[in-house]
């Protein structure tokens, strides 16, 4: 019997962008000169030559089905002109040149059920990753997190209520893939892997596995007479490193499986350079379907940084204003021997001076 | 519409309620209201295996390797642990697909994207993943091929998945962005389109990334997620409208602008003259943002535009977030010879990496073990005091090629003086 004929793949990479943009944007390409936020969700482009553009921008659950993915698409054709374009944060974008659209748009996404907001100083859509809902290796999930989260924060997403923006951000391991935020709600494991022995020696690449661990706390071993790996539990820091190379050394855990909530990552250059999270709560329930506690703890940090902050002030440097024992006195957080670095580089993150606030 | 028999979904339930759209509506839909019984039953499947998800606190999917015909990667391969109890998506593979730079659509190439994906997938998708990707999600196995084939005829191709190079990803940019200083477009489809071969046969030491942002705010995170980050920047003067700026004073007051501008600039760079105009001490200014961020209408980056080029950002593991560090502090980026030396810059450092590169190790993870002087001599690049924080403060270090390494940084800076 003949193989069946397979066709040849077209490598064309990553497409041209040009062809979707709106007439507007290409006409302008470079030579815009200023915008205008004219209420939330909406900003006004003006070009150079006076061309304007209008954006509205609106949260989706980024988990689209082609039924909600149409009725957008429905929504960019009769309100604006068929043109969009999606976010970093999964926010759809519409673009209209025509003033008169604006409103008309607004109301049509918000009587269909979309927000719109996550301009300026809001707190903009949460990133977040794939969850239980398609990785393989999630301690959590990561939609169900969000759509939690974001019923409690809509009117922070839809209103210009914060200091300065706030990105949220969300993930499922402790690889992280949600990156940095002014908050961010990562998994924290809190046990060492549980080994299966009778499939370590089939499934893994036992040298890959030992590579892996970033504190050089596994090692090959013979168990009940089969190959297998073992874990020193004492240096072992439960971070799950060896489990996607090695399933068979399972991190998650219904019980011991948490999260941690950490504040200040902030990638943008302007004022400061950009900056790492930090760690301020852990030992937060993971408890599905709503997560009751972690939004608790994200809701009592957005009330003192909106309490406290000057305009301009993302929470990374709000913090560093006010110093980090007020920042755990305003929230309320408990301070641990879990916040003292302890990491490479630790001692860089350790108070050398009498700069102490009294 | 199938008759089918709905897996109970209590938890799964909750989350329909409240005002932020739910996904878990959106995938019921599809359940209940599509008219492909197919697509009923694997959306039926899905829902039951999140929902044991759910109640017990733990993930049932577990990878593979799979990928399209003439390729090695870009399919997410997802097996189904739990597949006897949720038959219907016991394979449920993602199929990674490159956007355009910034993500532009139009709503024809929307519903030509979805019509192909409702034929062959679970009519499930994400714009976008952490990855910069389209993400299709809920693919089997005797569909992924004849779905990509349908899409990568009217011009789509997969992204990198594994040790790979990976999809890139850009910022709206100077399509509508007035502080734009590089044309993303242009950097980021040279910069991937490239490397369309370690993007889809993964053969390097682990992950690759290209992001590009068109000004220091990096909407696109490159800094803390790129190795290869490429932020616009301007090397002349700002530009300032005096007149724009005199009326946001009067609108704003003194105060206000003293306390959230001129006392707000990084490096103390800005003062406010007798006159209320703005003067700024250009030598000092380093293109940290916030003046035109707040005052967009008044103050706009230079014209004598480029790009800083930063390398070896990551996330945690293995060794700990790293951010990139300057490699470049400006390449102009106009002629096809800049765009020539941009790509062949990325080429260096992956060949150097493929060659140097633990299994397993990104960029910045083998600059930090092998130190980015080695890095710098490796790829051909010299020292520049903008690639530091600050010089070292231990002294244990060898000295003995000193001078001539004193006289190589005269010997450029006459060869820069010449060439100006």
């Amino acid at each position: 019997m003949s193989k069946p004929q397979m066709r040849e793949p077209i490598e064309s990479g990553c497409p041209d962008g040009f062809q979707y943009m709106h007439p507007t944007m290409r006409r302008n390409f470079g030579m815009w000169d200023y915008h205008e936020d004219t209420q939330p969700g909406v900003m006004v482009h003006v070009a150079k030559n006076g061309d304007k553009l209008y954006t509205v921008k609106a949260g989706t659950q980024r988990i689209l089905d082609v039924f909600t993915l149409r009725d957008l698409m429905d929504i960019a054709d009769e309100y604006a002109d068929g043109h969009v374009r999606f976010t970093i944060r999964s926010n759809i974008e519409f673009y209209t040149d025509h003033e008169e659209k604006v409103q008309p748009l607004v109301d049509a996404l918000k009587d269909k059920g979309y927000a719109v907001g996550g301009t300026r100083n809001s707190v903009a859509s949460i990133s977040h990753t794939q969850g239980w809902l398609h990785c393989d290796i999630p301690g959590t999930d990561a939609s169900g997190v969000v759509k939690s989260m974001m019923d409690e924060l809509y009117d922070e997403f839809t209103n210009w209520n914060m200091p300065n923006r706030v990105h949220i951000t969300t993930s499922c391991c402790q690889i992280n893939c949600g990156g940095q935020g002014d908050i961010a709600i990562n998994v924290q494991h809190t046990k060492p892997p549980k080994i299966d022995h009778s499939l370590v020696g089939n499934v893994c690449e036992r040298p890959s596995v030992v590579a892996r661990c970033p504190v050089a706390a596994i090692r090959p071993a013979m168990v009940d007479g089969k190959p297998s790996l073992e874990v020193d539990e004492k240096k072992c820091i439960c971070c799950g490193a060896c489990y996607p190379p090695c399933p068979p050394m399972q991190i998650n855990d219904h019980e011991f499986t948490q999260l941690a909530i950490w504040i200040g990552g902030n990638h943008s250059n302007a004022r400061g350079k950009p900056t790492f999270q930090r760690l301020v709560a852990a030992g937060i329930p993971n408890n599905p379907p709503r997560w009751p506690e972690a939004t608790a703890v994200v809701k009592k940090i957005l009330e003192s940084y909106k309490e406290g902050a000057r305009d301009w002030e993302r929470i990374n440097e709000w913090v560093e204003r006010i110093g980090w024992p007020r920042f755990f006195e305003v929230t309320g957080l408990p301070f641990t021997k879990y916040h003292i670095d302890n990491w490479r580089g630790a001692r860089a993150n350790l108070n050398s001076s009498t700069h102490i606030r009294f | 519409m199938a008759d089918i028999k709905k897996y109970p979904t209590p938890m799964l339930d909750v989350l329909e309620d409240g005002p932020w759209p739910s996904f878990i509506s959106g995938i019921k839909n599809l359940r209940d209201n599509h008219p492909d019984e197919r697509i009923n039953n694997v959306t039926n499947g899905l829902l039951g295996q999140l929902e044991h998800s759910y109640e017990t606190k733990m993930g049932y999917w577990k990878g593979g390797t799979i990928s399209v015909f003439g390729y090695g990667g870009g399919i997410i391969p997802r097996f189904s642990e739990v597949g006897d109890k949720f038959p219907e998506s016991r394979e449920f593979h993602t199929l990674r697909v490159q956007p355009t730079p910034g993500n532009y659509y139009t709503t024809d190439m929307m519903r030509k994207l979805a019509d192909s994906w409702e034929k062959w997938g679970s009519g499930l998708q994400t714009f976008h993943g952490q990855t910069g990707n389209i993400m299709f999600i809920g693919a089997d196995n005797d569909s992924f091929q004849h779905f990509f084939d349908e899409i990568n005829d009217y011009g789509w191709d997969l992204g990198g998945a594994g040790p790979c190079v990976r999809t890139a990803m850009s910022c709206v940019g100077a399509a509508r962005c007035e502080q734009s200083c590089a044309n993303e477009h242009a950097v980021h489809r040279h910069l991937v389109n490239n490397f369309t071969d370690d993007v889809h046969r993964p053969a390097l030491p682990y992950k690759f990334k290209f992001k590009v942002s068109g000004c220091p705010n990096d909407c696109q995170n490159a800094i803390e997620r790129a190795d290869f980050a490429v932020i616009g920047t301007w090397r002349d003067h700002k530009k300032i409208n005096q007149d724009h700026w005199k009326a946001f004073v009067a609108d704003k007051g003194v105060e206000y602008v003293m306390d959230n501008v001129i006392s707000r600039c990084h490096s103390k760079s800005l003062s406010l003259g007798e006159d209320n105009s703005l003067i700024a001490d250009e030598s000092n200014c380093v293109r940290s943002m916030h003046c035109m961020n707040v005052v967009p209408k008044a103050i706009s980056p230079g014209d004598d535009k480029g790009v800083t080029i930063l390398c070896g950002g990551k996330r945690t593991l293995k060794i700990g977030d790293l951010m990139g560090t300057v490699l470049v502090p400006f390449m102009k980026l106009e002629t096809a010879e800049d765009y020539e030396q941009i790509v062949e810059l990325a080429e260096e450092i992956i060949d150097f990496w493929a060659e140097n590169g633990l299994e397993h190790e990104r960029t910045g993870e083998m600059i930090e073990r092998i130190g980015l002087v080695n890095f710098l001599e490796g790829i051909g690049v010299d020292p520049d005091p903008n690639m530091i924080a600050q010089p070292r403060n231990v002294s244990y270090v060898r000295t003995d090629g000193w001078d001539e390494a004193a006289e190589e940084w005269f010997n450029r800076k006459r060869e820069e003086k010449a060439a100006s």
